[in-house]
């Protein structure tokens, strides 16, 4: 017999959180523009498929971005999530040598132990097939018991696990939580009492039966042992639609469409949606939040955005108020682009005026065969544009500077305040005034500009950094580089590090000149100078704040110079006063070697 | 038994707050670091607002007021002072130490390093050069050219450069920048009568007096003009010559000119020295980074540690006759302090 | 109501009395940095916008603290929200921030 009433809170939760999934889901990809819906017809193959199959496996159960992060926090989220789906498919498999049948009802391997007593089987004997299911299934259990005792641990001393900090938990959150908590040790007391009335079970249910066999009336216990586990199981399928678990299908659905070409876009859409379900609540972005850890904000980290946009509580400061650094983005086990989001949302929120650029008139420059961009900022430190001009002269190159009087903003700025539209028009006229400069090179000396360059920008021509020129000029011979023995510090910009990828090009460049010194926190993990052209709430006071904090960072090896490649990270490090800064052009000038040929500049 | 002060820094402060101890009948010694004592007072030309002839007064400072009994030791530079039971123990460098019944401080500011308003171009453009350059340059008035050696046709003066400025770490006001640059146009004017002079300001600050006088005198004898505007950069022509960028506030329009020298008008800054020398807690720093006196409004003088006074430009911004009166009041509270420990 | 005696033209004067300052108010509520213009021009000197256009932020924030509001959003429309005057701000105005801020508040009390 297969059935019993005491499956129902399950089967009836398992149904329900199956039929709020449909619906949810299939509401959100139907909303999808013509556009995403064309990508995603074009996006599904066999060999997407397999790759977000692959790091389904990967993430969602191995949970390998976050093992990296912190081991233990890694193994707590692992133990549930990969146990939880071993527990699901072994026991299946489990469960059909014992029906026959291929179809069995859902509940049948969940509740195995209570329907089948293999009396054939002992409990320690692992050389039969029936042994090595048992031995399995006890030992995937202790593994997610032990990432329970983890997780309780992590409740009171989360510097263990990495974050100083974890997120805070609404009701249903809290509810949720509790109910997952009390899973999986009510199915190990369920199979233990059975195992203890029966004499089956294995090496840990078994155990453990025996030991409350002893004390215990086990055959009274058993049953209402397995209407909790039922009931713990049915409270949490009810709760997840209302819950931060409510991630862990919605990350498998993301993955899938990830793979099938859809992402975040600057404007919000359903996918924006999805992604901000997946999120884990992890806190890992907590941490690892400048504005939270150093400028004390506490509703404006990423998590805390994303729940209230959820809740379509969002508060247009909580918006605005974001370096945009990436930080966040870096470290999230589900690689969220809240960027993009924050971004959208502030377009979707702005209550005030668009920007209308509507009066710049076409104008013809001079050919050249490169066009240097300086961008906005450069104007205010102009010892980076003189120095780039330098060495333009001394390798020969046939250089415009195409922003020499006044600059038209290359968007980005305008962009990421969520007025995209209005940022084209600054787009189309930089576009056209490249265009007839005939060059077949853009290199600019500001990171903002170069990321505005590559993404949204249809110039035809190659786009570099100057740190990835300067880099080139360098191999290819064009200028030669003497040493300087100085002690130095590379600071990555957020919109040149994470923003482009762009780590090794400024360190090999500077590598030929100076001694480059690592510290702490660089590249990938780099600190924001506070600067931020993102930022719109910031107060001036929480700005240097976190420019002094990063400044600690980068000053911990004393160096004589702090070199960077924006102008903007120049302005802010060198604000406070604590040491010299210079941009990757003026030391590049200053190092060059005249040869007997080439005239003094 | 003869009671010593120990007065560290040999500028206007510190030979002024000697020389009035010493008429007190105290011994003094007195640390300067350079070679010659004066401080910042050596590098000027002129002093406002009469326009008094800063060597006649360096030589005031220290020959005429300085009557015998100082032990002045030149080229040492104090790094700290410790309180030792009821004194005061000054160490120099190579280990040498010196004992005091009091100190005083008066190790006055440092100016401001404009080469960090990178957007002005100093150290970029060469016709860019501070007021402190300019003074050097009125010594020597064949030097008073531009860098491709011609007279120049005119002369901008931007004030408030690492005054009154986030963006420098200086929100305070350096009190004396505007007089001086109403001095420098007045005498750019006398030097050479063919070049105009104007003055790019924010406010004007006419503090003291006479100086309001003086800012009428620029106007009506000298022809100097005056834009009320902050520059927001500089810029260079081909042939050398500065593009300034700003904002004329009072007509509401952009301005476009030209000048063939830039002067910056550089404010103060406290001494960085200064920190290095007091580390006990008692003493105290504004947020500007000045000294703070516990009682800034009547107990200028007095600092955190009893027997410990402060002189001059190292409590805030000050002119040379403001600097000398309260080197005065230090020398009397230092003098006080010591027939208090006398009795 | 008395007379005053002497004659202002009326279109040129500045009415304190009568202009509206729930915008000034607003913008001082949402961004306080506002508070801290001293109107020096830095700004306007080193705007991207001010080269091909005669906007001036100094002008604007002047004209919303008077509560002279006509043609003010139109104005603000010509902001590349660059971010230079920003930088050069000597008070630390969040500049960018005004200027969306001012948006906000004239659609807000629009009348």
């Amino acid at each position: 017999m297969t059935f019993n009433f005491f499956v129902l809170p399950f089967f009836l939760g398992l149904i329900f959180l199956l039929v709020m999934l449909a619906v949810r889901y299939s509401r959100w990809i139907a909303a999808f523009n013509p556009v995403q819906k064309a990508i995603l017809r074009g996006g599904i193959n066999s060999s997407t498929v397999s790759r977000a199959l692959a790091e389904v496996f990967m993430e969602s159960l191995l949970h390998r971005r976050m093992f990296r992060r912190n081991a233990l926090l890694g193994y707590m989220h692992m133990s549930f999530a990969f146990g939880w789906f071993l527990l699901i498919l072994i026991g299946n498999i489990e469960s059909r040598t014992y029906s026959g049948g291929y179809i069995n009802p859902p509940y049948y391997p969940i509740f195995l132990k209570f329907f089948v007593h293999d009396k054939r089987v002992l409990p320690f004997e692992i050389t039969t097939i029936p042994g090595i299911f048992r031995f399995t299934m006890d030992i995937v259990l202790l593994m997610i018991l032990s990432g329970l005792v983890f997780a309780m641990f992590k409740r009171v001393h989360s510097r263990w696990f990495g974050i100083r900090r974890t997120t805070s938990l609404k009701s249903v959150d809290k509810i949720a939580l509790s109910a997952l908590w009390f899973i999986f040790p009510l199915r190990l007391l369920a199979e233990s009492f059975t195992a203890g009335m029966y004499q089956g079970g294995g090496f840990l249910t078994n155990t453990l039966g025996k030991a409350l066999a002893s004390f215990l009336p086990v055959s009274y216990f058993a049953y209402p042992a397995w209407w909790a586990y039922s009931l713990a199981l049915g409270v949490f399928f009810v709760a997840v639609p209302w819950s931060r678990f409510m991630h862990i299908p919605t990350e498998v659905l993301l993955i899938f469409l990830r793979h099938f070409g859809l992402s975040s876009t600057e404007k919000f859409s359903p996918f924006s949606e999805i992604e901000i379900n997946a999120c884990p609540r992890c806190g890992l972005c907590i941490d690892i939040c400048q504005m939270h850890r150093v400028a004390g904000e506490e509703t404006t980290m990423a998590v805390y955005f994303m729940r209230a946009v959820r809740e379509g509580k969002l508060d247009a400061e909580v918006a605005d108020t974001c370096l945009l650094c990436g930080r966040c983005m870096e470290v999230c086990p589900v690689q969220i682009n809240t960027n993009a989001i924050r971004i959208a949302r502030r377009g979707e929120n702005s209550s005030g005026i668009q920007q209308n650029i509507n009066y710049l008139k076409p104008v013809s420059r001079r050919k050249a065969d490169v066009v240097y961009f300086t961008g906005c900022m450069s104007h205010l430190t102009p010892a980076v544009k003189v120095s780039m001009l330098s060495v333009f002269s001394h390798a020969r190159v046939n250089a415009l500077m195409l922003d020499e009087e006044g600059t038209i903003c290359c968007g980005r700025p305008l962009k990421l305040t969520g007025q995209a539209e209005a940022a084209g028009l600054l787009v189309k006229a930089n576009e056209q005034l490249i265009a007839s400069s005939g060059a077949s090179l853009l290199v600019t000396s500001c990171p903002i500009c170069y990321k505005s360059f590559k993404e949204d920008y249809n110039t035809g021509i190659e786009v570099l950094h100057h740190s990835q020129f300067l880099n080139r000029l360098a191999k290819e011979g064009r200028i030669k580089l003497k040493s300087t023995k100085q002690n130095i510090v590379f600071h990555d910009p957020c919109e040149l590090g994470r923003g482009s990828g762009i780590y090794d090009d400024p360190r090999e460049l500077l590598a030929r000149i100076a001694d480059v010194q690592e510290v702490t926190e660089e590249r990938k993990n780099a600190l924001c100078c506070g600067g931020s052209i993102g930022d719109l709430g910031l107060t001036r006071v929480q700005r240097k704040e976190i420019t002094n904090d990063a400044l600690d960072v980068l000053m911990a090896q004393e160096p004589e110079i702090l070199v960077t490649a924006c102008p903007l990270c120049k302005k802010t490090l060198a604000l406070p006063g604590r040491v010299i800064v210079k941009d990757i052009a003026e030391v590049v000038a200053g190092a060059i070697e005249l040869s007997a040929d080439q005239d003094k500049y | 038994m003869n009671k010593r002060v120990a007065v560290i820094g040999g500028g206007p402060s510190g030979l002024e707050c000697a020389a009035t101890l010493r008429k007190m009948g105290i011994s003094v010694i007195l640390f300067d670091r350079e070679a010659e004592t004066g401080g910042h007072l050596k590098q000027w030309h002129k002093l406002f607002p009469d326009r008094r002839s800063s060597t006649e007064v360096l030589h005031l400072l220290r020959d005429n007021h300085q009557p015998d009994g100082i032990e002045i030791y030149s080229n040492t530079l104090v790094e700290r002072i410790e309180e030792t039971g009821n004194n005061f123990t000054i160490y120099a460098q190579e280990n040498a130490s010196y004992m005091a019944d009091a100190v005083v401080l008066a190790t006055g500011f440092d100016l401001f390093n404009v080469t960090r308003k990178e957007e002005y171009g100093y150290g970029i453009y060469e016709n860019v050069i501070t007021s402190a350059d300019l003074e050097l340059m009125f010594s020597s008035p064949g030097k008073l050219v531009t860098h491709q050696g011609v007279v120049p046709r005119r002369v901008g003066f931007v004030h408030c450069v690492g005054s009154r400025d986030e963006k420098a770490g200086n929100l305070y006001c350096s009190r004396v920048c505007c007089i001086t640059a109403v001095k420098q146009a007045i005498e750019i004017r006398q030097l050479l009568p063919q070049t105009q002079a104007t003055c790019f300001y924010m406010d004007l600050r006419m503090y003291g007096r006479h100086f309001e006088e003086l800012y009428n005198e620029a106007q009506e004898k000298w022809n100097v003009s005056f834009i009320r505007g902050r520059l927001s950069e500089a810029a260079e022509n081909q042939d050398g010559s500065i593009i300034v960028k700003v904002e004329d506030t009072l007509t509401g329009r952009p301005l476009k000119m030209n000048v063939d020298l830039l002067v910056l008008m550089a404010g103060m800054e406290p001494s960085a020295f200064t920190p290095k020398i007091i580390t006990n807690q008692a003493t105290a720093y504004g947020e500007d980074g000045f000294m703070l006196p516990p009682d800034p409004l009547i107990g200028s003088n007095r600092s955190g540690t009893a027997g410990l006074f402060l002189a001059g430009t190292c409590t805030g911004p000050k002119s040379i006759t403001e600097t000398l009166a309260d080197a005065r009041s230090a020398a009397l509270e230092a003098a006080d302090f010591l027939k208090e420990i006398l009795r | 109501m008395t007379n005053w005696g002497y004659y202002i033209q009326k279109d040129r004067q500045i009415d304190f009395e009568a202009n509206s300052h729930e915008v000034s108010a607003e913008v001082e509520s949402r961004e306080p940095s506002f508070k801290l213009c001293i109107s020096c021009g830095t700004c306007a000197a080193t705007c991207s916008a001010a080269v091909f256009t005669d906007f001036s932020l100094r002008k604007i924030i002047l004209l919303v603290r008077r509560g002279e509001l006509q043609g003010l959003e139109s104005e603000l429309t010509k902001c590349m929200l660059c971010g230079k005057c920003q930088l050069a701000c000597p008070r630390g105005v969040n500049t960018r921030n005004v200027v969306l801020q001012i948006g906000k508040a004239l659609q807000k009390f629009k009348l």
